[in-house]
C-alpha cells in the first residue's frame, strides 16, 4: 500500500508530505529529489526504485506528485490513485499550480487525510467529498445533515446522496477519443489504436437508475440473433471494443451476464466509462511527406495531408509539426493553406489549419538549409506528427440509447433531456518521412 | 590582464544566460538554447562575414552551451579563426573554447597547430602565454609530438618574458607528466637548472616544480641544483619578511616557494659538500627557530603558511635522517604541536612523527611523548587524529614500554571507532606478540584481546595464538588454563570458543589434574558453548571432542554420545556430519594405541612471514607498509639506515618472536648482514628455543649435522633458504622440503629434482625417492613446499642429491646439494641384554664386518651431548654393557627393502689425550666402513 505523498515544485521543494507509514522515513523526500527531480539524465519511467523503495510519479505542468512505498503494490492502482488525486484537487480549485497548491494546502492536507487512509485509498468522488470538505470555512452542519452525509458516504451509493432536485432533468454525453497512429513513409499502417473515454453530466432528480447503450459488437450480434435484417443493417456499424473499464456506479454483474451498462449516476459530471479499440480505426487524416537531400547543404521537403471524412463535418485546430535536421540554419516555407512557421527552439517547422472540410487535400513545401558539420552522424528524422480535433469518434463508436427510469418520482425518460457529442481527438498520430 | 570589461563586455551573451537562468524547467531551458543555436547557425551559416566580435560572442554562447551539458558539434572553425586575431579577448576565447572542446582526433588538429606554432613564434608574450596555456590544458600527445621541442627552448632562451619563462616551464611539466618519452633531455636541462638564480620568484617557482619532476626520472642529470636550491632556500629564510614584495604572504616570505625547494632537495641524498651543508642545516635551524617565534600576525593564513614550511623541513629532516640535533628539535617542535588547538596540525605532528619514531636518533625523543599521545588516543574529538595517535604508539613502542601501550590500546579498543578496530587488534596482537618478554602475558593480552574485541580479530590472530602456543612448551600448560578461565565466562566471543577448543584439546591434558579442571569439567564446558557456535566452530570443537578421547579416556562414552546424538550424525552440514561419523566410528574402532598415534599433540608449525603482518600490510597499502615496518624505510633512504636496524636486539633473543621479523626475512640481495635475521626463522622452529643462531652454515657442514638429526636449515644464501624435515620409519620416510624466497622479487621457473648418483654407477636401484612437483613460480618473501617420499630399497653409500634450478631476476640460478638421507636414517634401534650384544659382538668377528677409527675431537667431549648424538644416529644406546661406563654402547638393524644388517657399534672416549675410538661391527663390510666413518665426523 502506499506509504507516502509528496507534492513538489519544479525546483524540487516540497509542498506536501504526507506520510501513512512508518516504513517511509524523511530521507524518502530527498531521495526522490535527487534521483528523480535533479537527475542528470530525465527520468522517464514513471515508476522509480531507490533503496529498495518504490517511487510513482506524474507531472502535472511543473508540479510533481509522487506516491512512496516499500511494499509490493499494484503500480497501477497507485497510478490511478493519483489521476483521481489530480482530477479532485482540479476540481476543488482548477488549475494545478504551484501557487494554487501553496493556497490551498490545509484543504489538500484535509483531503489526503480522507481519500487514503493508512495508504489504502478511500472514497475518492469529488461529488461526495464536496459534502464534507468545504471550502467555505467551518460552517456550522446540522446534525442531520451531518447524519446524512455519514449513512451516504458508508452507505451502499457513496457517490449520490438522496433528496436531490431538479426543475430540468437534463443529462449530457460527451464521447471523447483520441486516436494514435504510426504510418509508415508509404503509407502503411504500423500501429494504431483509439482511446477513448464517455463522460457523463447528468442534473437529474432523485435516485435514477439509467442504462446505457452502443453499438459493441457483442450486444449486437446477439440481439442480432432474434432480427436477421438488423444484423445485415448494423453490422458493420458495430465496433469491437479491446477492454474497458467502468466508473465505480456501474454494476459489472450486471455486465458481466447480459452486457448491459445500468446504473445510478453521480450528481454532476463523472467519466462513466474508458475504452480502447484497435480495429476498423477511421483515421482522420492522412500524411504524405516527401523528403529529398540536396547535397550536404540542402533539404527539400514537401508534406500533404489529405483529410478523409465526410464533406460536411469539419476538422477544426489541425497542427503540422515537420521536424528539422539539428544543423539547419535557414528555412523557406511555402503553404497554400494555414500559416507555417519555423520554430527554432522546438527545431520544427510547425503548420497551423484553422479548419478543413472533409475529403480536401492540402499541402505545404520547405527549402531547409544546412550547416556542414564535422559530425558524421546521420539526421535520425524523426517522424512528422500531427495534432487536430474532428467532430466525430474515430473508433466508429455510436451511442444507441441511454434510458432513464426513476420510479419514485413521476418523470419518465421521455421528460429527460440529453445531448450527446463526439469529439475526437488525435493523440500521438505520427507519420515517419 | 584585460579581462573582460563592462564596456568590452558582450551583452547578448550577458543575456542569454541570463535567460537561461531564469528558465523555470528543464523543457524551457532546452526551448532556449535549441533558439540560441538556431540563431548562432544561421549567423555562421557563411553568406555574410562575421566580425571579431560578434564570432567571439557566438562562440561564447556555444562554449557555455557545450558546459551546461549539450552537445556542440558545429562553430570549430569559427573558433580556430579567432586564433587568428591580434586582438587579445578574441584570442582568449579562441583558445579557451580549444582547449575545451577540440579532441585530439579532430581534423582540425593541423590548423590550431599552426596558429599556436605562430603565437610561439611572435614575439608578443601575451600571445606566448596563451599559446603554452593552450598547450599545457590540451596536453595531448599529439600536442606534446608538435611542440616538445619548442617548450625547452623558449624555457631557456635568454630573451624570453619572466611571464613566458614561467609558462613555459608549466606547460612543459605538462607534457612530460602526460608523456615523459616525448620531452627530449638534452643541453638544456643544464640551463633549466640556473632558473633556480633567476630573478623573479615567478620564474623560480615554476622552475622549481619543473626540476623535482625531472630529477625522479634522472636525477644524476640534475645533482648541480643541489647547491643552487640550497642557496636560494637560504636566501629567503634569511630575508626579512618585506624583502620579497609580492612573494611576501601574511609575513612569510615566499612560502610556496620554500615548501617546493625543501621537496626538491628531497629526491637527494644530504649534500657531500661540507660548505652546502652547513648552509643547509643552519637554513632548517633558522626555521626551526623561526616556529618558535610569536607569531606576526594573529590571521590563519600566517600560521599556515608558515607551518607548511615547518612540516616540509621536518620531513627534510626526516628524509636525511643523519643530524640527531635536528631530529630532535623537530620532534621537541611536534611535540608542542601535539596539544595545539588546531586538530590539523595534532594530525601532521602525529603524522610526522610516526616517521620519526623510526629513526635511531630521535626514536628515544618520540618515546617522551607517549604521556601525551595516549592521552591524545583517550580524548581526541577527530576519529581520524585518534588513528593517527594508534599508528603513532605502534611506532614508538618498544620492548620498554610495550606493555603499557598494549594496555592502553587494549583500553582504548573499548572505545574506538568500529572503522578502525580491526587495525588496532591487528596491531595489539603484533605488538604482543613482537615484544612478549613471558608468554604468558601474550596469551593474556591476546584473550583480552579477543574478550574486548572478539568480532574484530580475524583469522590469522587466533591462528597466530595457536601457533605459538603449539610451538612454545613453556606457553601451554599457562595457555590451558587461562583460556580454561576465560571460557568460564557465562557469554563469551566465538574466536574465544575457537581458540579455547583448539588449546584443551591439544593441551588440556596439562591442567587435568587440578580437580576444578577435571576432563569431563573440560569437556562440559565446552560442550556448554557448543550450540551457539557457528559451524566451522563446531566443527572445530567436534576435533576437539575426538581428541579429548584420547588424552582423557574416562570422557569416551560421553563424547561418543555427543557424536552418536542425531544432531550431529544427521547434521544438515555435510562437513559436521562427516566429522561426527568419522570421529565416532575412529573412537569405537581403533585400539588406543592407533587413537594416540593419530590423534597425537600437532607438530610445531613451520615458521613463515606472521601472517598477521601481512594482513596489516594489506590494510594499509604497500605505501604504508615502510612506514610500519620500523626498521626499514623507503628504498632510497635505505643504505644510509641499512645498519641501524633494531635487528640484533631482538634477533640475540632466543625466541620465536624474531619470525616477527618476517618483513625482514625478505631484505634485498644487495643486503648481506642482514641475511641473519631470517637465518634464524627455521633454526628457531626446527630447533626450539635453545638453538643458537647460526650464520649460513655451508652446506657440506649442513648436511653432516643432518647425520644426527633431522629437521633444519639445509642450505641458505642471499636468495634462497632451504629447510629440512624429515621421518624416517623402517625403511620408509618422508621429508618436508621447504623453499623460503628471501628476496621481494619471484623466482621464475623453480625446479627442484633429485637425483641419486649411486644409481647411475652401479645400475641398481638402492633408494627410491619420490618428489612432488612444486610451483614453477616462488613469490617474494613465500615459501614453498615439497614433499619427498622415500624408500631403501638396499644399503646405499652416497645421499642422492637436490638440484635446484630457478631464475631470480632474468638470470638462472642453479645449485646442487646433497639430501640429508643417509643409511643411518633407516636404523631401527635394538635393546638388548648385556650377554647377547656380546654373543652377537662375537657373531661379526669377521675382520671385514668390523671398522674401526680412531680419531681426533672436534668439539668439547661432553657425555650427554654424545649420547644425543648417538640416540639421533639412530642406534639404541645400551648401559650397562660396556665395563668402562665412560664408554658408549649401541645397537640396531638398517631396515632395507632387500636386507637387513644388523649392527652394533663401541665408542670410547680418552678425555685426556681428547681422542675417540670408535667400533662398527655390521654384517655387512661396506655397511660398517661408511656408518664408521658418518659417525666419525660427528664428534
Amino acid at each position: 500500500m502506499i506509504g507516502g505523498l509528496f507534492i513538489y515544485n519544479h525546483k524540487g521543494e516540497v509542498l506536501i508530505s504526507r506520510v501513512y507509514r512508518d516504513d517511509i522515513g524523511r530521507n524518502a523526500v530527498d531521495a526522490f529529489r535527487v534521483n528523480v527531480i535533479h537527475a542528470r539524465q530525465q527520468v522517464r519511467s514513471p515508476v522509480t526504485n531507490i533503496a529498495r523503495t518504490s517511487f510513482f510519479h506524474v507531472k502535472r505542468s511543473n508540479i510533481w506528485l509522487a506516491a512512496v512505498t516499500k511494499q509490493n503494490v499494484n503500480a497501477a492502482m497507485v497510478f490511478e490513485f493519483l489521476y483521481k488525486m489530480c482530477d479532485v484537487m482540479a476540481a476543488y480549485f482548477g488549475k494545478i499550480s504551484e501557487e494554487n497548491i501553496k493556497n490551498n494546502f490545509v484543504l489538500i492536507y484535509e483531503r489526503l487525510d480522507e481519500i487514503l487512509d493508512f495508504g489504502y485509498p478511500q472514497n475518492s468522488e469529488t461529488g461526495a467529498l464536496k459534502t464534507f470538505i468545504t471550502q467555505q470555512g467551518i460552517k456550522s452542519q446540522t446534525k442531520e445533515e451531518q447524519s446524512q452525509i455519514t449513512s451516504q458516504v458508508t452507505g451502499q451509493i457513496g457517490w449520490r446522496r438522496e433528496g436531490i432536485k431538479y426543475r430540468r432533468n437534463e443529462l449530457f454525453l460527451d464521447v471523447l477519443e483520441s486516436v494514435n497512429l504510426l504510418m509508415s513513409p508509404q503509407g502503411q499502417v504500423l500501429s494504431a489504436h483509439v482511446s477513448g473515454r464517455v463522460v457523463m453530466k447528468s442534473y437529474l432528480s432523485g435516485m435514477p437508475e439509467c442504462k446505457f447503450g452502443m453499438n459493441d459488437k457483442i450486444v449486437i450480434e446477439k440481439q442480432g440473433k432474434g432480427t436477421a435484417d438488423e444484423t445485415s443493417k448494423s453490422g458493420k456499424q458495430s465496433i469491437a471494443i479491446d477492454d474497458c473499464t467502468f466508473h465505480q456506479c456501474v454494476r459489472l454483474s450486471k455486465f458481466d451476464s447480459e452486457r448491459s451498462i445500468s446504473f445510478i449516476p453521480p450528481d454532476g459530471e463523472f467519466e462513466l466509462m474508458r475504452y480502447r479499440t484497435t480495429k476498423d480505426i477511421i483515421l482522420p487524416f492522412r500524411v504524405i511527406p516527401l523528403v529529398r537531400e540536396v547535397g550536404r547543404t540542402k533539404l527539400e521537403v514537401k508534406v500533404v495531408i489529405k483529410s478523409n471524412f465526410k464533406p460536411s463535418l469539419l476538422a477544426q485546430k489541425i497542427e503540422v509539426r515537420i521536424p528539422t535536421p539539428l544543423n539547419t540554419s535557414g528555412v523557406q516555407v511555402i503553404c497554400m493553406k494555414g500559416k507555417a512557421k519555423y520554430k527554432a527552439s522546438e527545431n520544427a517547422i510547425v503548420w497551423k489549419i484553422k479548419r478543413m472540410a472533409g475529403m480536401k487535400e492540402s499541402q505545404i513545401s520547405a527549402e531547409i538549409e544546412l550547416l556542414p558539420t564535422n559530425d558524421k552522424k546521420k539526421w535520425a528524422r524523426p517522424p512528422i506528427s500531427m495534432n487536430f480535433e474532428v467532430p466525430f469518434a474515430p473508433s466508429g463508436l455510436k451511442v444507441r440509447y441511454l434510458k432513464v427510469f426513476e420510479p419514485k418520482l413521476n418523470y419518465s425518460d421521455h421528460d429527460v433531456i440529453k445531448w450527446v457529442r463526439y469529439i475526437g481527438r488525435s493523440g500521438i498520430y505520427e507519420t515517419r518521412c | 590582464m584585460p579581462a573582460v570589461s563592462k564596456g568590452d563586455g558582450m551583452r547578448g551573451l550577458a543575456v542569454f544566460i541570463s535567460d537561461i537562468r531564469n528558465c523555470k524547467s528543464k523543457e524551457a531551458e532546452i526551448k532556449r538554447i535549441n533558439k540560441e543555436l538556431a540563431n548562432i547557425r544561421s549567423k555562421f551559416k557563411g553568406d555574410k562575414a562575421l566580425d571579431g566580435y560578434s564570432k567571439k560572442k557566438y562562440v561564447c554562447k556555444l562554449l557555455f552551451i557545450f558546459l551546461l551539458g549539450h552537445d556542440i558539434d558545429f562553430g570549430h572553425m569559427e573558433a580556430v579563426n579567432l586564433l587568428s586575431s591580434n586582438k587579445y579577448t578574441e584570442k582568449q576565447i579562441g583558445y579557451l573554447f580549444i582547449s575545451v572542446l577540440v579532441n585530439s582526433n579532430s581534423e582540425l588538429i593541423r590548423l590550431i597547430n599552426n596558429a599556436i606554432k605562430n603565437d610561439l613564434a611572435s614575439r608578443n608574450p601575451t600571445f606566448m602565454c596563451l599559446a603554452l596555456h593552450c598547450i599545457a590544458n590540451v596536453g595531448s600527445r599529439e600536442m606534446g609530438e608538435a611542440f616538445a621541442a619548442d617548450i625547452p627552448r623558449i624555457l631557456v632562451a635568454g630573451d624570453s618574458m619572466d611571464s613566458v619563462k614561467q609558462s613555459a616551464a608549466l606547460c612543459l611539466l605538462r607534457l612530460y607528466k602526460a608523456s615523459p618519452d616525448l620531452v627530449p633531455m638534452g643541453e638544456w636541462t643544464a640551463r633549466v637548472v640556473h632558473l633556480l638564480n633567476d630573478q623573479h620568484m615567478g620564474v623560480v617557482t615554476a622552475a622549481v616544480s619543473l626540476i623535482t619532476c625531472l630529477c625522479k626520472k634522472n636525477p644524476d642529470d640534475f645533482k648541480t641544483c643541489i647547491s643552487l636550491a640550497v642557496s636560494r632556500l637560504s636566501r629567503i629564510v634569511s630575508s626579512a619578511s618585506t624583502d620579497l614584495q609580492d612573494y611576501t604572504y601574511y609575513f612569510v616570505p615566499a612560502p610556496w616557494l620554500s615548501v617546493k625547494l625543501l621537496r626538491l632537495l628531497q629526491c637527494y641524498p644530504p649534500p657531500e659538500d661540507a660548505a652546502v651543508k652547513g648552509r643547509l642545516v643552519e637554513c632548517l635551524e633558522t626555521v626551526l627557530n623561526k616556529a618558535q617565534e610569536p607569531p606576526k600576525s594573529k590571521k590563519v593564513q600566517h600560521s599556515n603558511a608558515k607551518n607548511a614550511i615547518l612540516f616540509e623541513t621536518i620531513s627534510l629532516i626526516i628524509h636525511y635522517d643523519s643530524e640527531p640535533n635536528l631530529l630532535v628539535r623537530a620532534c621537541n617542535q611536534l611535540g608542542q604541536f601535539l596539544q595545539h588547538r588546531e586538530t590539523n596540525l595534532r594530525y601532521l605532528a602525529l603524522e610526522s612523527m610516526c616517521t620519526l619514531a623510526s629513526s635511531e636518533f630521535s626514536h628515544e625523543a618520540v618515546k617522551t611523548h607517549i604521556d601525551t599521545v595516549i592521552n591524545a588516543l583517550k580524548t581526541e574529538r577527530d576519529v581520524s587524529v585518534r588513528q593517527r595517535a594508534a599508528d603513532l604508539l605502534y611506532a614508538m613502542c618498544d620492548r620498554s614500554n610495550a606493555k603499557q601501550i598494549v594496555s592502553e590500546m587494549l583500553r582504548y579498543l573499548e572505545t574506538a571507532d568500529y572503522a578502525i578496530r580491526e587495525e588496532i587488534v591487528l596491531k595489539v596482537a603484533i605488538l604482543a606478540e613482537k615484544y612478549a618478554v613471558d608468554y604468558s602475558w601474550y596469551v593474556d593480552t591476546i584473550l583480552n584481546l579477543i574478550r574486548i574485541a572478539g568480532d574484530y580479530v580475524s583469522e590469522e590472530v587466533w591462528y597466530r595464538v595457536l601457533q605459538i602456543v603449539t610451538n612454545r612448551d613453556d606457553v601451554q600448560g599457562y595457555a590451558a588454563k587461562t583460556v580454561f578461565e576465560a571460557l568460564q565466562a557465562p557469554a563469551c566471543h566465538e574466536n574465544m570458543v575457537k581458540v579455547g577448543g583448539y588449546i584443551l584439546g591439544e593441551f588440556g591434558n596439562l591442567i587435568a589434574g587440578d580437580p576444578r579442571s577435571s576432563p569431563p569439567v573440560q569437556f562440559s564446558l565446552l560442550h556448554s558453548k557448543f550450540h551457539l557456535c557457528s559451524v566451522a566452530t563446531r566443527a572445530l570443537l567436534l576435533s576437539t571432542y575426538i581428541k579429548f578421547i584420547n588424552l582423557f579416556p574416562e570422557t569416551k562414552a560421553t563424547i561418543q554420545g555427543v557424536l552418536r546424538a542425531g544432531s550431529q550424525l544427521r547434521n544438515a552440514d555435510v562437513e559436521l556430519q562427516q566429522r561426527a561419523v568419522e570421529y565416532l566410528t575412529l573412537s569405537s574402532v581403533a585400539s588406543t594405541d592407533v587413537l594416540a598415534t593419530v590423534l597425537e599433540e600437532m607438530p610445531p608449525f613451520p615458521e613463515r612471514e606472521s601472517s598477521i603482518l601481512a594482513k596489516l600490510k594489506r590494510k594499509k597499502g604497500p605505501g604504508a607498509a615502510s612506514a610500519l615496518d620500523d626498521g626499514r624505510r623507503d628504498p632510497s633512504s635505505n643504505d644510509i639506515n641499512g645498519g641501524v636496524e633494531p635487528t640484533p636486539s631482538t634477533v640475540s633473543t632466543p625466541s620465536p618472536s624474531a619470525d616477527l621479523l618476517g618483513l625482514r626475512a625478505a631484505p634485498p640481495p644487495a643486503a648481506p648482514p642482514a641475511s641473519a635475521g631470517a637465518g634464524n626463522l627455521l633454526v628457531d622452529v626446527f630447533d626450539g628455543p635453545a638453538a643458537q643462531p647460526s650464520l649460513g652454515p655451508t652446506p657440506e657442514e649442513a648436511f653432516l649435522r643432518f647425520v644426527c638429526k633431522n629437521n633444519g636449515v639445509l642450505f641458505e644464501n642471499q636468495l634462497l633458504q632451504i629447510g629440512v624435515k624429515s621421518e624416517f620409519r623402517q625403511n620408509l620416510g618422508r621429508m618436508y622440503l621447504f623453499y623460503g624466497n628471501k628476496t621481494s622479487v619471484q623466482f621464475q621457473n623453480f625446479s627442484p629434482t633429485v637425483v641419486h648418483p649411486g644409481d647411475l654407477q652401479t645400475h641398481i636401484l638402492s633408494l627410491a625417492v619420490q618428489t612432488k612437483r612444486v610451483a614453477a613460480q616462488v613469490d617474494g618473501g613465500a615459501q614453498v613446499q615439497q614433499v619427498l617420499n622415500i624408500e631403501c630399497l638396499r644399503d646405499f653409500l652416497t645421499p642422492p642429491l637436490l638440484s635446484v634450478r630457478f631464475r631470480y631476476g632474468g638470470a638462472p640460478q642453479a645449485l646442487t646439494l646433497k639430501l640429508p638421507v643417509t643409511i643411518n636414517k633407516f636404523f631401527q634401534p635394538t635393546e638388548m641384554a648385556a650377554q647377547d650384544f656380546f654373543q652377537r659382538w662375537k657373531q661379526l668377528s669377521l675382520p671385514q664386518q668390523e671398522a674401526q677409527k680412531i680419531f681426533k675431537a672436534n668439539h668439547p667431549m661432553d657425555a650427554e651431548v654424545t649420547k644425543a648424538k648417538l640416540l639421533g644416529f639412530g642406534s639404541a644406546l645400551l648401559d650397562n654393557v660396556d665395563p668402562n661406563p665412560e664408554n658408549f654402547v649401541g645397537a640396531g638393524i638398517i631396515q632395507t627393502k632387500a636386507l637387513q644388517v644388523g649392527c652394533l657399534l663401541r665408542l670410547e672416549p680418552n678425555a685426556q689425550a681428547q681422542m675417540y675410538r670408535l667400533t662398527l661391527r655390521t654384517s655387512k663390510e661396506s655397511v660398517s666402513r661408511h656408518l664408521c666413518e658418518l659417525l666419525a665426523q660427528q664428534f
